[in-house]
């Protein structure tokens, strides 16, 4: 077990320089003068311009400044927004917001998903089956702005019963929104419950069980189920990390005050360094949680915990 | 239908009723291509301490019959559509699902032929043994793991104790089919079916597992049924063998003679298929063609298309199971023949 | 790094017998895992017989698949609307009078009303078509163009160049989607039609390339390829003519429904203001256009909406009757 962490550690490393260089030089190193784009609709003098470059390092090499603002990530610093303040304050204030949401997207899309796929894949066919199968190609088509939006339409605005913006309601401000953004992965846990159980169901092992004549509830809850469960948490593990992001369109259409919002104003604002700065560190939030779904995954199934 | 009289004095003794005794059974599996018949009128018998082989071809209905009697045929789309199952004459095919699962461990068990799939690869082989004790017997976790540790010395796995908190993936081949060995003798069950047991392993190994199995039942005096296609290994443990193809049993009798003198040309056509020690000189003869669609099986005899006695009659006439000479049956119109050639 | 997450365009990538979102069963981090569920999806390992035998079964089972039949005339009248929208409206989109702003329909014989500007609302879904229906093909177009060629470089040659192009993959999967591509059009200040288009090419070409390639090593070593060689055919000849038709299957159905989460993308990305801008015409930006009026007039949220997620639908519904036609094992 130690050692397959270990490696993956190792592994993720290369990837992670790799995916922050790429990062770097989407950012930075695209045609286009940043500063120009930084003027937007005016323009600055050729003083100014000269002075910026130097104050934002422009003139270094790109290797250099890669290092430099890769080693201010590293300590907490993703640079200042507009109005000077550190972005690493704001995201600090914003950030439990975002987690609030992902972690009721989280349960949602944990407890109705894996409830349904349970459901239809013990009864493989049958009406219930099928319901589950036509709604989350259903869900699956609809992209998350727009179910957003519908729901805000639905619920808020001609039922009434949740708020449709702002965090003024506690938990309650959060349902609607956290229900839209884990829409998506519900859908692909029910589904991934559905076909992992279905076919642990017809295994090997499970017919093992039966034949030692354990009742059908310990077959199919112990038996079938452990297995089965192993590759819906490690997707539920690493969509945490995938939850906060989409956050950026969530709490956009909600108006929650959380880092996706920041994004969602920044991209509008043409704030270039608050995007990157909260989008770098989405970026790594997601890598971390993949690596660490990857230890876990070790802990869940003993054939690759003894790799 | 027809019933395999036992040659065992045993059975005599015991009024006439048998450890198991399957009549007439038939299953089918209804699929989108069609309904596969997979076992048709298959009837046998088991008494204590014998060991009766099922032997045929993948696709003969031997796994599918044992299947039906453990009680875990996948339906759908296996369907039991005749015949009866009589474990010391109750019939376990109408018995209630609960009362039949309760069989399932203490009376009968089973013996799978790949252990690595067989096994749970999530659970300890120690809680896996131990499940039996607390399934059937409410044992502790504890007591269960104590008794798992006993069986895996019993079966040989050396380092018991040590290995009951291994994953079955960390056994070799044959320590894996031990543990399962191990797992379908907890409770003592008067039945044992072993499924291909030796087919996944090495030859080394595979006389290494049916010596423990012989050992086993000569302990607890336990009726075993062995399914294979195995020739070798039928010959060597069993004490009579049914010859199934198509889903039927088309030869039953005493090993030694139904080996010796076979009264069913596809029998004939087995034995001539494989290399013999004692007549180095004899060419293999493979029987030609291949074993029949079980969605469309032929008509009359299912076996004359590849059968070189066939004569017109096979190909209209179903021959029935009857005994050919004492303790011998066969399902050939030419059975005589077949028997005296 | 593993990628649990079903897919980067929205489509998972799949599963024989499985409908669009059945993900594989993950059975491990590491491409090894990923090799095995995707060689599973390759169909096709017979000769070119055979090959011809699947896609005229296929042809056949999908004439008589309602759903197949449903969505692919659905997407063959929004083709149109995207190659001749004068067909479906005369009036102009951009010609826009402020003061029929926000109108609704049946004003000045509209058919949908306005939206703020006072453009036709009707129109605009209209020419919007042309924006989803082009991306998406370019997009699925450009990634199919790097994924076939270098994953049948990869799988058919294998050694370093396979393992350098298996990190490469692994490391692009590391960056989500939406999130890459606000990286990247973040740069542009105005991006159009061919920068979003790039950026989610580069973000996109991963699962052809690992689904190809597996489709390559499992028929590299068939008996056919093997006789070509034999024969002295050139390696160039071997792949596009023996092993390449053989393994387009998996590849197709990917290809189909990922142009669905494509064309979901574009949306997001116009509606959260990072991809196409103003005067271009895309349902993303007509919804968020609408965005302010959502209590009010939904209409101008719901209408964009519906037909969005109803091409997104009709995409996956082709592929996954494509996918149930060419995967022998379903049927």
């Amino acid at each position: 077990m130690g050692r397959y962490v270990a490696r993956r550690l190792l592994l993720a490393i290369p990837v992670l320089i790799v995916t922050t260089i790429l990062i770097y030089l989407a950012v930075f190193a695209l045609p286009g003068d940043p500063i120009a784009q930084l003027a937007g609709e005016r323009s600055f003098s050729p003083a100014v311009a000269a002075q910026l470059r130097e104050e934002y390092s422009l003139n270094d090499p790109l290797w250099q400044r890669y290092l430099a603002y890769m080693g201010g990530v590293v300590q907490g610093d993703f640079g200042t927004d507009f109005r000077g303040r550190p972005l690493s304050d704001i995201m600090q204030q914003r950030f439990p917001v975002t987690l609030k949401l992902a972690l009721v997207a989280l349960v949602f899309e944990a407890v109705i998903g894996l409830v349904a796929g349970i459901l239809a894949g013990i009864r493989k066919g049958s009406f219930f089956d099928n319901l589950v199968l036509v709604s989350t190609i259903a869900v699956v088509s609809i992209p998350s702005f727009v179910l957003g939006f519908v729901a805000q339409i639905v619920f808020g605005v001609q039922l009434g019963i949740f708020p449709i913006s702002g965090q003024n309601d506690g938990l309650r401000s959060f349902l609607l929104p956290g229900f839209v953004l884990g829409s998506l992965s519900l859908a692909y846990v029910a589904r991934l419950t559905r076909t992992s159980l279905s076919e642990s169901l017809s295994s090997d092992y499970v017919r093992t069980a039966r034949a030692k004549g354990l009742p059908e509830r310990a077959v199919v809850g112990k038996h079938a189920l452990r297995n089965s469960l192993i590759p819906v948490v490690t997707f539920l593990g690493t969509d945490l990390g995938t939850l906060m992001s989409g956050a950026i369109v969530t709490e956009g259409i909600f108006n929650l005050p959380g880092l996706g919002q920041l994004v969602f104003q920044a991209v509008r604002g043409r704030e270039s360094e608050v995007v990157v700065g909260v989008v770098t560190l989405f970026v790594l939030i997601y890598i971390v949680f993949n690596l660490l779904v990857d230890v876990l995954y070790a802990a869940l199934d003993p054939r690759i915990r003894h790799e | 239908m027809t019933t395999l009289p036992s040659p065992s004095p045993a059975v005599a003794r015991a009024g006439g009723e048998h450890l198991l005794e399957v009549q007439g059974l038939s299953v089918e599996f209804r699929t989108p291509y069609g309904v596969v018949r997979a076992v048709r009128d298959v009837s046998y018998t088991l008494d204590r301490g014998e060991t009766l082989a099922i032997l045929g071809e993948s696709g003969s209905g031997k796994s599918v019959s044992a299947q039906t009697i453990m009680g875990i045929l996948e339906s759908p789309p296996g369907h039991v559509t005749g015949g009866r199952i009589l474990y010391h004459g109750q019939d376990m095919l109408t018995m209630p699902k609960d009362e039949q699962r309760k069989l399932r461990g203490p009376e009968i068990s089973m013996v799978f032929q790949d252990a690595l799939s067989a096994l749970n690869p999530v659970f300890t082989v120690g809680a896996q043994i131990a499940e039996m004790f607390r399934a059937h017997r409410g044992a502790s976790k504890k007591e269960g793991l104590e008794k798992a540790a006993e069986l895996m010395d019993r079966v040989r796995i050396p380092n018991a104790r040590g290995r009951l908190k291994d994953y079955p993936h960390q056994f070799s081949g044959g320590m894996r089919q031990r543990v399962m060995i191990a797992m379908a003798l907890a409770l003592d069950p008067t039945v044992l079916i072993a499924d291909e047991p030796t087919t996944a392993l090495d030859v080394t190994v595979q006389a290494q597992i049916m010596d423990l199995l012989q050992e086993l039942q000569a302990e607890n005096g336990m009726g075993v049924i062995l399914i294979t296609h195995d020739l070798g290994v039928v010959n060597e443990v069993a004490d009579r063998v049914a010859v199934m193809y198509a889903g039927s049993i088309v030869e039953t009798g005493l090993i030694d003679e139904v080996f010796s003198r076979p009264a069913h040309p596809y029998t004939v056509g087995l034995m001539s298929s494989i290399p013999r020690v004692d007549a180095r000189d004899t060419r293999l003869t493979p029987i030609v063609g291949a074993p029949p669609n079980l969605a469309r099986i032929p008509s009359g005899c299912a076996f004359h298309p590849r059968c070189p006695r066939a004569q017109d009659v096979c190909a209209v006439e179903a021959p029935a199971l009857v005994e050919v000479a004492p303790g011998r049956r066969s399902a050939c119109h030419f059975a005589e023949e077949v028997l005296s050639a | 790094m593993s990628d649990t997450r079903p897919d980067r365009l929205g489509a998972p990538v799949d599963t024989p017998g499985g409908t669009a979102l059945d993900t594989p069963v993950e059975t491990g981090p590491g491409a090894a895992q990923d090799l095995k569920t995707e060689a599973a999806l390759v169909t096709g390992a017979g000769g070119d017989l055979r090959q011809a035998s699947l896609w005229s079964d296929a042809w056949r089972s999908l004439r008589r698949n309602p759903v197949f039949v449903g969505a692919a005339l659905l997407l063959l009248v929004l083709a149109l609307m995207a190659v001749f929208p004068q067909l479906f409206t005369g009036t102009d989109p951009e010609d826009c009078d402020i003061t029929f702003g926000r109108q609704g329909p049946g004003v000045n014989g509209s058919l949908l009303g306005y939206d703020l500007q006072g453009c036709d609302y009707y129109s605009n879904l209209v020419y919007g078509a042309r924006v989803s229906m082009a991306i998406g093909v370019l997009v699925v177009g450009g990634s199919l163009v790097i994924g076939v060629v270098l994953g049948a470089l990869s799988g058919y040659y294998g050694g370093w160049f396979d393992s350098l192009m298996s990190r490469i993959t692994d490391i692009f999967f590391g960056l989500p989607l939406i999130l890459g591509a606000i990286l990247i059009l973040n740069r542009f200040d105005k991006p159009g039609l061919l920068q979003v288009s790039l950026a989610l090419i580069a973000l996109g070409w991963m699962t052809i390339l690992r689904l190809l390639r597996s489709s390559v090593i499992s028929v590299k070593d068939s008996d056919y390829v093997q006789a070509a060689k034999a024969l002295g055919a050139s390696d160039f000849r071997i792949i596009t003519r023996h092993i390449l038709p053989n393994c387009l299957a998996p590849v197709l159905v990917y290809a189909t429904i990922a142009i669905g989460g494509v064309i979901a993308a574009e949306a997001t990305l116009s509606f959260l203001g990072i991809g196409l801008q103003r005067p271009s015409i895309s349902w993303g930006l007509q919804i968020e256009g609408g965005r302010d009026f959502v209590r009010t007039e939904p209409r101008l949220i719901l209408l964009p909406s519906a037909i969005l997620s109803v091409t997104v639908l009709a995409f996956i519904l082709l592929g996954d009757a494509l996918r149930d036609a060419l995967d022998p094992k379903s049927k």
